[in-house]
């Protein structure tokens, strides 16, 4: 075959493996051919096709920064590395076949990886604005890319505003990394729990019961929205009250997605190929899709 | 329909007794052929070395979940108007290893599958077919990441298409614009007459094919014949699509009461996605040797009507039949022109005849639409 072949995988190598919570980790990898690992380049909200061998592939968000050294001493205290090769990280959660075999892959074990897919977030757009990140749910690895991404380049950005809820406050990660940014300048850090606890010194609650608190310009602000579809829907009608565009609310969506190559069918979202067309989508593309259940 | 020009149907005759010499043609310039035969009580594509192979005097009655072939006395091979399947099979394989894992001590090497098909000429294409072949070709072909072995075999192709005299009660080409006469898209079209077949080339591959053919030149009266068969043709088709902005109905009805009454009726069995001859929907997954060094990665055709097909990390999007029929409807006839630029239904009617409980889509639009 003369064209190159789009459902080829290259081996990767597992670096590092950090276990983030009993059903979360993160495996930091390397491609194996020197060439591959040279070329290889992507943006915050781009995803890989991670394959496990003789089980099949999922779609995995890249969690770390484009430019990121091994050692990123700066924004993650939990990197251990001091090799200043570029590595990529995938943050997973443990949710089916494929990701509870990948959970038992050790540092030197093998993979396959292909992409990366899909259009990441607009951090062009958002540059000499504030950014509004909201997050609902377990080490959303989407938003924490662009929390990495605005960290490195943190003179581009104005204001830093994130939002992280989750069920029980027992599933909170990186308490140390949360800590870290809000110490940041220009940046606000606010995390909620549905089922706060004794110890649990934040917000008890929806992570949209953050509004009152949180610092955002409805008219110079882009939104960085991850999570499930209710949850976002009902930030969604939060900021537009604010007063925020449709156009400066942008979202990650989750679709089924075997190919990625926007050729399998399964990612459809009325006309929109998740896999290619998004997954990161402005709120005013996919409005009249949003509110319908079951699309 | 165009058929003012019935130059287009070709200005050449080739008697029927000398429809052996286009197969033997076919053979000698190094085409393996296919064509219709009739098989198991329908008509199926297989390879052809005979002449005799074709359903000769065979005509099909079709109905919402129904299809029986009928023998009669007529001396025509393409009496009928399709069988459940055409050419997506040939192309867009219902199953088909995409590459190959090998794991030997600790290192994934990946290794691509070739594909290695001959020419192939396929003999007896419809209307439908050539039409719903131009999407398969737009959503494989046209796009960033072509797919290889959908365009291995694609390139490989002679198509020879017959116009359509006799349609089926279950179809509505002309309504979708796609029939019962070939637009482009083959490299030789045939009509059917009852003593032999006009002929046209549309491609350079296919003048080659007829320059070897012991032709006549066609008469007034047959290219008059062969013209008021095919209007009638047209005219015959009861069933139709109406020519209003469906997408913009459909997409405006999503909570339309009848979703749940057709969910009531769809057994969400997937036939129809499976004889659509647009369908495109494919699942992938690993077969795996049971000392665990080799694993083959294949990918099959998959349907929306399936829980698998919207299932991300325990939830199914698209949770009941009323969702999945939605799918399928508001996709083919809705986002189909944005990703495409047209509507993915080609009129051919295979999901109506081949549905177990006779849903007619034709008449879902018409209710679903009906308020727009």
């Amino acid at each position: 075959m003369t064209i190159t072949n789009p459902h080829l995988l290259a081996e990767a190598e597992i670096v590092e493996r950090i276990e983030e919570s009993p059903t979360i980790f993160t495996l930091r990898l390397r491609f194996t051919a020197p060439e591959r690992q040279m070329t290889y380049c992507f943006e915050p909200g781009q995803f890989n096709m991670v394959y496990l061998f003789g089980v099949g592939e999922i779609p995995i968000s890249i969690v770390s920064d484009p430019s990121e050294a091994a050692c990123d001493v700066a924004t993650d205290a939990t990197a251990g590395s001091s090799d200043h090769e570029t590595l990529f990280d995938h943050t997973i959660r443990i949710v089916g076949r494929v990701s509870r075999g990948l959970a038992r892959l050790r540092v030197g074990d093998t993979l396959g990886i292909r992409g990366p897919y899909g259009r990441g977030w607009p951090l062009d757009m958002a540059r000499g604005r504030d950014v509004v990140v909201i997050t609902g749910g377990l080490g959303c690895a989407p938003s924490v890319s662009v929390i990495h991404y605005i960290m490195k380049r943190r003179a581009d950005y104005g204001h830093l505003t994130i939002m992280q809820g989750v069920k029980h406050f027992n599933d909170m990660l990186w308490h140390a990394r949360y800590e870290q940014w809000a110490q940041q300048p220009d940046t606000q850090v606010l995390l909620s729990a549905d089922t706060g606890g004794p110890i649990w010194p934040w917000h008890t609650g929806p992570v949209t019961g953050l509004f009152e608190q949180a610092h955002i310009q409805p008219h110079n602000s882009l939104v960085v929205l991850c999570g499930p579809e209710g949850m976002m829907k009902v930030a969604i009608k939060h900021l537009l009250q604010l007063g925020m565009a449709a156009t400066d609310i942008w979202l990650s969506m989750e679709r089924n997605m075997q190919c990625a190559l926007g050729q399998c069918g399964h990612c459809q979202y009325g006309p929109h190929f998740v896999c290619k067309d998004g997954p990161v989508f402005s709120y005013a593309e996919i409005q009249d899709l949003f509110d319908v259940r079951g699309l | 329909m165009e058929l003012e020009q019935t130059q287009s149907l070709g200005s050449n005759f080739l008697a029927r007794e000398q429809l052996p010499a286009l197969l033997q043609a076919l053979m000698d310039q190094g085409y393996r052929c296919i064509g219709p035969h009739v098989r198991d009580g329908v008509v199926v594509f297989d390879d052809l070395q005979s002449t005799t192979q074709l359903p000769q005097g065979f005509i099909d009655k079709q109905q919402p979940g129904n299809y029986r072939l009928e023998l009669t006395d007529s001396p025509r091979c393409f009496a009928w108007a399709n069988g459940p399947q055409a050419l997506k099979p040939l192309l867009f394989k219902a199953r088909e290893t995409l590459w190959r894992a090998s794991r030997i001590d600790g290192r994934l090497t990946f290794e691509e599958v070739s594909v290695n098909t001959g020419p192939t000429a396929v003999i007896g294409l419809r209307p439908c077919d050539l039409a719903a072949l131009k999407l398969q070709d737009a959503h494989f072909l046209e796009t960033e990441a072509p797919d290889p072995y959908y365009r291995a075999r694609r390139e490989q192709l002679l198509l020879i298409a017959v116009n359509c005299s006799f349609p089926a009660a279950t179809c509505f080409c002309h309504s979708t614009g796609d029939g019962p006469v070939a637009k482009g898209a083959y490299d030789l079209v045939l009509t059917e007459l009852d003593d032999g077949y006009l002929v046209a080339a549309g491609s350079d591959r296919g003048k080659t094919i007829l320059t070897a053919l012991p032709l006549d030149e066609a008469r007034p009266a047959q290219h008059q014949a062969a013209g008021q068969e095919l209007r009638d043709a047209a005219e015959r088709q009861q069933r139709r699509i109406s020519s209003q902005d469906i997408r913009a109905s459909l997409f405006a009805s999503l909570d339309h009461a009848r979703w749940d009454d057709v969910a009531q009726r769809c057994l969400s069995c997937g036939n129809c996605t499976s004889v659509c001859p647009s369908c495109f929907c494919y699942s992938e997954a690993d077969d795996t040797t049971l000392d665990v060094q080799h694993s083959e990665h294949y990918r099959q055709w998959d349907s929306c009507f399936t829980h698998g097909h919207s299932y991300i990390h325990g939830q199914v999007v698209h949770a009941g039949t009323r969702e999945r029929y939605r799918q399928w409807l508001t996709h083919k006839f809705g986002s189909w022109y944005d990703q495409y630029g047209r509507s993915g239904c080609v009129g051919c009617g295979r999901c109506l005849t081949w549905c177990p409980v006779g849903i007619d889509l034709t008449e879902e639009i018409e209710v679903i639409c009906d308020d727009h």
